[in-house]
């Protein structure tokens, strides 16, 4: 890309996007993560969740095999030859989030605390979300003939109490904890720190895709995990700067709408637009 | 030679076949919501949007572009040879957005918020490209009924008032569908990392509303042909053939732009795979340019099944949730949009025998 | 004798200190929270309560599990911790002496004594199918229990019915909260019950006054706020799957879950997972290797056919996950051949039309 061609879009470039100052998140640790699900239980639990038991659950287990609109919270099993690793799978609460961007009414926001939310009263259903999160997580209730988004909200309610999301408070291992953005940064690159032989040297989530509140560390590769991605941009960035350049200030179409009406209006006065054929 | 009613008895045969296709689809559609998107689709939460999104609305609303495209050439390019190609074009668009729409709101899973779209303006998000594409579409319906309306009102007065405005809503029916066709493009880039490379570049907007160009000419050319042997009239050969010269060269210069593009992204690798995705661009690069090589009829079906053949690929192919998730859709959708397809082809025909929409009343010259 | 303390009375008995906290400990695991020395120190100020105990339509069973221990002196211990004032089995009055002793009972005891009714009280031809001393069971029941400060259900005959209550009832089994309703009534469903829960409420109630929670059935919380399924020692082979299919099969023999066998475990309130009987681990029907049948619950024991598997209300995970990659529902062949045929359909139609018609150009 020429730099011509650069600076003709940065004119138009979304600034990339801060996280919130009152950005809260979680720090998941696959070293400390022995695979109890009692994450799974609890957040089924304090969200009302229906158990899942079509698949392998075979009628008789809540065994969902990813999140769904059944689950808002899992853990899934990484294996391969000697290597191991469990995952917990949540939304994760992107600072620049592809889904708030896409949604047309605003159903789905960035609120408290850089939670981003589901709210009923304006989402018509479009699963344009869907399309836009990389991490495939907002659900859509297939089921239902009233059908919502699921997806984790950190427990928004819990924390309105001043408690911990539940996944957090029941973990029995700490894998899972629960702080300010800024805290769980500081305590990441600690235990990385200290331990660099135990860890993949990153902090998911610290840069990727714009940044989330959510962050991972890991022993094995994070594609193993199923983190698809690494680019440094915010998803919503490349599409916005385009849709920006050309809508900025509705410009563009106003002149466009005025050069046509300019031209017929001459075309018309020049007697051009007969029937003769 | 002015617009006239084709007349004619209207329930013939292939009508009510048509008609038959259609209410069929609507006892399923009605199944569909009695029993919610889950059980009557195959979307799932990989692939969220399926055929009424990929075929119905992206590229029958591309298909539907005839009414801008021709309008360009006869108001715009003050070409006024092609003005009797206006209305029945105007018509095709007219009935192909209200189609479009109505497969919207099938889709939707919670269309009762639909009337909010337009209204709750406050909630807006102005970043939104499907925001953008749904607001101009449902303005678009709403111009291409009115730049219809002189063929169903006698009004006179009626009349009047539209002639004066006539300008400004020809403007802005033009200015409308290359403001959301280009849309459409753009909305496939929020995937980001989630689209395949090779469709996945800045200019997908552009290559979007030029395609929409070449489709509209196309389905012009074989819309007119199919009603001068449908209804008896005299062929406006020459006319539709430089028509389809211009969409045709549309479409090659359309297949070295996207080219050149990919050179330039650096991605030309990807066009050397011997994968799906490598074989499905090359047979989209390779129906656009053979429409140059053919004749007027084929050159056009070509053209309109290569605009076609890209949107599919662009919302389906390209786009990847990750290993797992398949779509194909479901007998329900399929019944559905073949069922609007029969509807949409079953009123342009009553309409077209009943009002003044298509021109040349002579019948076709012995040969 | 119904004025002593029980402290008093253990140490007249010659019970040992050691056995009596060996009992507050028993009756730790499903009473409340209190170290087993402050429950002995609570329960040991305690005076005596006094206890009625009536028979109705019963089989015995109640009474059996009461005295039924391994450990010498248990019997002995509940009979010093309580003041059993009237037992038609254990006592040793009989014919007149029998109503008197009553009698006197209630006399000396008026408005105090805590009554247990063990088994179910007939309601059919005014309540004929049963006649003790010349009165039918309704009536005694109203009599002894309008002089008793509250009442316990003890067994599933007295707290609902029971087994003469299944199928067509001939005899109009009703429970005893069907016929007392202006006194406390706790219901201790079972068959028989733990002995501990009987004895955890007694002593709840002599030494607090008042009868412990009950939850909506009017059964103490402390024992049957909880199914056997959440405490049941086989959960994790139920987690991980592995199921006994047949009585005596190799997972029978490893102590596999009962649940296909018709363990009624999930759907049954009851402690016994937390508290065997008889003193010995692992005796209760599912230690031995019987499933569960629901004796405690009306709508299942008696009813619910014992083979027949049990609904799971909240199932929870199993002792697998899933993958990074799930596969999704894959593509369906009828689709895949409608498209075929429209597509096909089309492509001939445009082929043949472009044919025909560039000939007529």
């Amino acid at each position: 890309m020429n730099s011509d061609r650069r600076t003709f879009f940065r004119s138009f470039a979304r600034a990339r996007v801060q996280p919130p100052s009152d950005a809260v998140g979680l720090l998941y640790d696959t070293t400390l993560c022995v695979g109890c699900k009692a994450c799974v239980v609890a957040c089924k639990a304090a969200n009302n969740m229906p158990p899942d038991t079509d698949g392998y659950g075979g009628g008789l287990y809540d065994a969902p095999e990813g999140l769904n609109e059944f689950t808002k919270n899992v853990i899934a099993l990484y294996k391969e030859g000697g290597e191991h690793s469990f995952v917990k799978k949540q939304c994760m609460h992107c600072i620049d989030p592809a889904c708030v961007g896409a949604c047309m009414l605003g159903a789905l926001r960035k609120g408290e605390h850089g939670i981003v939310w589901w709210n009923a009263d304006t989402c018509v259903g479009c699963r344009y979300c869907q399309v836009a999160c990389p991490f495939n997580v907002p659900k859509f209730e297939w089921t239902s003939i009233k059908p919502r988004i699921v997806k984790c909200e950190l427990c928004r309610e819990r924390l309105a109490d001043g408690k911990q999301p539940a996944c957090s408070e029941v973990c029995p291992r700490n894998a899972v904890i629960y702080g300010t953005r800024a805290e769980l940064l500081d305590e990441a690159h600690r235990r990385l720190a200290a331990h660099p032989e135990k860890y993949v040297p990153r902090v998911y989530g610290e840069t990727e895709l714009g940044g989330t509140q959510v962050l991972y560390l890991s022993h094995v590769p994070f594609e193993k995990l199923g983190f698809r991605f690494n680019d440094e941009e915010g998803v919503p960035a490349r599409q916005q700067t385009i849709q920006h350049g050309v809508y900025k200030g509705f410009v563009a179409p106003l002149a466009l709408y005025g050069l046509l009406g300019a031209v017929m209006f001459r075309n018309r006065r020049k007697g051009g637009d007969s029937d003769e054929s | 030679m002015r617009a006239e009613a084709v007349g004619g008895p209207i329930l013939t045969r292939v009508y009510k076949v048509l008609l038959g296709i259609g209410i069929l689809g609507v006892a399923i559609t009605v199944w569909r919501f009695a029993v919610g998107l889950g059980a009557s689709t195959a979307l799932s939460d990989g692939y969220p949007l399926g055929i009424w999104i990929a075929f119905d609305v992206v590229t029958g609303t591309a298909l539907a572009c005839g009414g801008y495209a021709v309008a360009l050439l006869v108001y715009i390019f003050n070409r006024g040879k092609y003005h009797p190609l206006v209305r029945p074009a105007i018509l095709t668009s007219a009935l192909g957005y209200s189609i479009a729409g109505l497969s919207v709101a099938i889709d939707l899973g919670r269309p009762w918020n639909m009337w909010k779209i337009p209204l709750y303006f406050r909630s807006w998000n102005l970043n939104s490209a499907l925001l953008e594409v749904a607001l101009c579409i449902m303005a678009y319906v709403g111009v291409l009924w009115v730049e219809l309306s002189p063929a169903f009102l006698k009004n006179a007065r009626f009349n009047t008032i539209l002639d004066r405005a006539l300008i400004w809503i020809i403007a802005l029916g033009m200015l409308l569908p290359t403001m959301h066709q280009s849309s459409l493009g753009s909305l496939m880039l929020l995937a980001g990392p989630k689209l395949h490379p090779l469709w996945n570049t800045p200019f997908l907007p552009l290559f979007f509303l030029v395609t929409c160009v070449a489709m509209g000419y196309s389905v012009v050319v074989f819309e007119s042909t199919f009603s001068s042997i449908a209804f008896k009239r005299k062929r406006e050969t020459p006319l539709l053939g430089n028509l389809q010269r211009v969409a045709a060269t549309i479409g090659v210069v359309f297949v070295t732009a996207r080219l050149l593009d990919l050179a330039v992204r650096g991605q030309l690798g990807f066009a050397l795979r011997l994968d799906l995705y490598g074989m499905f661009f090359w047979i989209e690069n390779a129906l656009f340019i053979l429409p140059i090589f053919l004749k007027v009829l084929p050159s056009a079906m070509v053209l309109a099944l290569a605009g076609a053949l890209f949107r599919f690929d662009t919302y389906l192919l390209a786009f990847d949730s990750g290993p797992g998730w398949h779509y194909f859709p479901s007998v329900a959708e399929l019944l559905i949009t073949i069922g609007l397809v029969a509807f949409e082809l079953a009123i342009y025909i009553a309409v077209v025998k009943r009002f003044p929409i298509l021109s040349g009343a002579a019948p076709a010259p012995a040969h | 004798m119904a004025h002593r303390t029980i402290d008093e009375q253990l140490r007249l008995a010659g019970v040992s200190r050691r056995s009596f906290l060996e009992l507050c400990g028993k009756l730790m695991v499903i009473a409340p929270a209190l170290t087993p020395a402050a429950m002995a120190a609570t329960i040991g100020r305690a005076r005596r309560p006094s206890v009625i105990w009536l028979h109705m339509q019963d089989c015995t069973g109640c009474t059996e599990t009461l005295l039924r221990t391994s450990q010498p002196g248990l019997g002995d211990l509940i009979l010093n911790v309580i003041s059993l004032d009237y037992h038609e089995t254990v006592m040793a009055a009989s014919g007149h002496d029998a109503e008197l002793a009553l009698r006197d009972a209630m006399d000396q005891n008026d408005g105090k004594f805590v009554l247990v009714v063990e088994g179910s009280i007939p309601t059919k031809g005014d309540g004929a199918y049963l006649k003790i001393a010349g009165k039918n069971g309704i009536d005694m029941l109203r009599e002894v229990a309008g002089r008793a400060a509250a009442v316990i259900s003890m067994g599933s005959c007295a707290s609902w019915g029971g087994i003469p209550s299944s199928t067509i009832n001939p005899t109009g089994a009703v429970g005893v909260d069907s016929i007392i309703r202006n006194k406390p009534v706790v219901n201790l469903p079972g068959c028989p019950p733990n002995p501990y829960v009987l004895l955890g409420t007694v002593l709840e109630y002599a030494t607090t006054g008042k009868v412990p929670k009950l939850d909506a059935l009017g059964r103490p919380k402390f024992a049957y706020d909880r199914t056997i399924h959440e405490h049941c020692p086989r959960r994790a082979h139920f987690d991980a799957g592995r199921f006994a299919a047949q009585f005596g099969d190799a997972g029978h023999r490893s102590g596999w879950c009962l649940y296909k066998l018709g363990c009624k475990g999930p759907v049954t309130h009851a402690p016994c997972s937390t508290r065997h009987f008889n003193e010995v681990v692992d005796c209760w029907p599912i230690g031995i290797g019987a499933p569960c049948v629901g004796c405690t619950e009306k709508e299942i024991a008696f009813t619910v056919p014992i083979f027949t598997t049990a609904d799971i209300e909240r199932p929870h995970g199993p002792d697998t996950y899933p993958p990074i990659v799930a596969e999704h529902r894959g593509i369906s062949p009828a689709a895949t051949g409608v498209a075929g045929l429209v597509g096909g359909a089309l492509l001939g139609a445009g082929v043949i039309a472009a044919k025909k018609l560039s000939d007529d150009q």
